[in-house]
């Protein structure tokens, strides 16, 4: 049987793309049968799958209005009617939950779209450009990665004002300097390739280099990097939340959810407990699929 | 000789590393002091003051000056440890963080000492016995132990063992009735209640840290158990312990006094960097167990936008964590001498 005759499935599955598409989802489908080996990595996107799933169809699936408050039910435990109990408004705690993916998944995909740009452009420069801009940029660097992460973003929230927005600045502007040293690293290796000689070549600006020949290929190690910190960022956001510096009530945010149920802890206890054990999951999700991830791309680990 | 001046110049270039972090961390400072929405010399004098008043205070706090003046004032005072005055408290915040810091270094201590009591047997048993069920079992209990939020842990022990069982004492550093009891010499409780030798006292203190201590020991705990999993692995991988093992070594001595000394170094910075990250981590801690450290200080100003005192606060705990972070990393580069190139 010749190569043209076999299913595209077939041909992904066994490495011999016919296309460049082709060849894209080979890679995809290697990455998930890798992934696939390490239960521990596996249970990890299962959990975040569901964590984005719930998020998508949240308004479906909560059992009632999150943001209905009803007197009569307050501080009830869990029962048939609230499968999680209810708060001390009233609002059924299960569907507060349910519709606080939506923040959980708002807060993980802003900061990973302000701070990883941000690493990846200084990254990628300081890594091509070398020289004195390397020099100044990794010190500046360094400088950044030695700070006290939660506590700077505590104290930038308090000057910005506590919204949930300003947290997540707050926690983007402190999370960017891992990803320069990782995009820097690739950037190191990449610039002496032979494609990049070609490019310059032709004349390509630095600029021009930079963004669409180095930067693209940085991406994947901070793929990577970026599913390790999200558990941090989740922690941190939470913390925010809980301190009251986050998102504000009534929102269904878990931190803040937490921070209101605390006051309630010795007579209602599934108040605050709940929303802890849902960023408790999806911290354990991210951590698992992050250090599956490593395992996999990172061989000296294990084996 | 060479090898004294190479460990010179790894010193001294380390000591720039920090000093320059020291003044980052400043200037951070300084412009998150700046960016407040809310005007400064409205947060000191409130808002129903004359125009007169108003323009003479701003004067007086030097809001009028150019910004790099400001900036030099700014590093000035802080190099004297005088972070101005706290609008609250009406004292300054340099004496405010005197007061509260000792409750929260005694609580990351504690918590750091459990940490590394918990975290490193089970971090070597993991290690020696990689891969078995043992091994699995003790990365999924400290994987619990980092992904649980340390307020959320903290929330349970309390009402697990204070409010159902009663076996730990509630929120704050000591029963009401021992306030005082014992003379203020360190300002760690544990510390000065076994100077004075009180026993009583020492047992309430105890159990008054306990929980909120074990909240922050068990992520601790989880990352130090984690990271000397690894070091150990790195090291039973080296030729030296087949040789010792060839020798007729026990496994146990092996293990012992082969391996570990060899990871000691690592472990230190591991521990110090801990400590840095637990002090960050009281401050969430502390608002559950009403614990009066800096955490519920800093919270209470974060409140009351009393910019002066959050500042301050953030400068006290981001000078530890720059100083643990970085001498650490200076103390693992002149003990250890693979790092010496």
């Amino acid at each position: 049987m010749s190569l043209a005759e076999t299913s595209t499935f077939e041909r992904i599955r066994r490495g011999l793309p016919a296309s460049s598409r082709e060849a894209q989802l080979a890679r995809v489908w290697r990455a998930f049968h890798l992934l696939w080996t390490s239960p521990s990595a596996m249970v990890g996107f299962c959990i975040i799958l569901l964590l984005i799933m719930v998020a998508a169809f949240a308004t479906l699936l909560a059992p009632q209005d999150p943001y209905l408050q009803s007197l009569p039910s307050q501080l009830q435990p869990p029962s048939a009617q609230h499968l999680l109990g209810t708060d001390e408004f009233g609002r059924d705690i299960l569907s507060r939950i349910i519709i606080g993916t939506r923040y959980t998944l708002y807060i993980v995909v802003m900061v990973a779209m302000i701070a990883a740009p941000i690493g990846l452009l200084v990254g990628a420069s300081s890594g091509y450009l070398g020289g004195w801009v390397d020099t100044l940029l990794m010190r500046i660097t360094d400088i950044a990665l030695a700070f006290p992460r939660l506590i700077l973003a505590l104290a930038f929230v308090t000057a910005f004002g506590p919204s949930l927005n300003n947290a997540i600045l707050a926690i983007a502007v402190t999370g960017w300097p891992p990803y320069v040293r990782i995009a820097r690293a690739e950037a190191l290796t990449i610039r002496r390739s032979d494609y990049i000689a070609a490019v310059q070549l032709m004349g390509a600006s630095r600029l021009r280099i930079i963004l669409l020949h180095v930067a693209p290929l940085c991406l994947p190690s901070l793929l990577v990097r970026m599913t390790l910190d999200m558990a941090g960022v989740i922690l941190i956001a939470a913390g925010l939340g809980f301190l009251g510096l986050g998102a504000q009530p009534p929102a269904a945010e878990w931190g803040a959810m937490l921070s209101s149920g605390k006051d309630y802890m010795m007579s209602a206890w599934w108040v605050a407990t709940f929303p802890g054990f849902a960023i408790f999951t999806v911290c354990m999700g991210f951590n698992l699929l992050g250090d599956g991830l490593r395992d996999i791309l990172d061989p000296r680990q294990e084996s | 000789m060479g090898r004294s001046i190479s460990t010179l110049k790894v010193f001294l270039r380390q000591v720039a590393i920090i000093l320059a972090t020291f003044l980052g961390l400043i200037l951070v400072t300084f412009v998150i002091g700046r960016v407040m929405p809310l005007d400064p010399v409205t947060a000191a004098i409130g808002p129903d003051v004359s125009q007169e008043v108003y323009d003479k205070v701003k004067e007086q706090m030097g809001l009028n000056d150019p910004v790099w003046l400001q900036l030099v004032n700014y590093m000035r005072s802080v190099a004297h440890l005088d972070f101005g005055y706290s609008f609250f408290t009406n004292q300054p915040v340099a004496k405010d963080i005197a007061r509260v810091f000792p409750a929260t270094l005694e609580l990351a201590g504690v918590g750091v000492l459990i940490g590394t009591l918990i975290g490193v047997p089970f971090g070597i048993i993991a290690a020696v016995k990689r891969g078995t069920f043992i091994d699995g079992a003790v990365r999924v209990v400290m994987l619990i132990g980092y992904s649980a939020p340390v307020f959320w842990k903290g929330l349970i022990l309390l009402v697990v063992f204070y409010a159902a069982l009663g076996w730990a004492s509630g929120p704050g550093r000591l029963s009401v009735y021992y306030d005082g009891m014992v003379p203020t010499r360190t300002g760690l409780l544990l510390v000065d209640s076994l100077l004075a030798g009180d026993w009583t006292v020492f047992r309430d203190a105890l159990s008054h840290i306990i929980l909120p201590a074990v909240s922050l020991g068990y992520g601790a705990s989880a990352y130090i158990g984690r990271m000397t999993r690894s070091f150990m692995l790195d090291q039973l991988k080296q030729e030296y312990v087949s040789v010792a093992r060839v020798k007729g070594l026990s496994e146990r001595q092996v293990i012992l006094r082969h391996v570990l000394p060899n990871c000691a170094v690592q472990l230190v910075t591991t521990v110090a960097l801990t400590f840095g990250i637990l002090l960050e981590g009281a401050v969430l801690t502390e608002t559950i167990f009403a614990w009066p450290g800096l955490g519920s200080y800093m919270t209470n100003a974060m409140f009351n936008a009393d910019m002066n005192a959050v500042v301050g606060g953030t400068l006290v705990i981001g000078s530890v964590f720059v100083f643990l972070n970085l001498g650490s990393d200076m103390l693992y580069r002149i003990l250890d001498p693979r790092t010496r190139a």
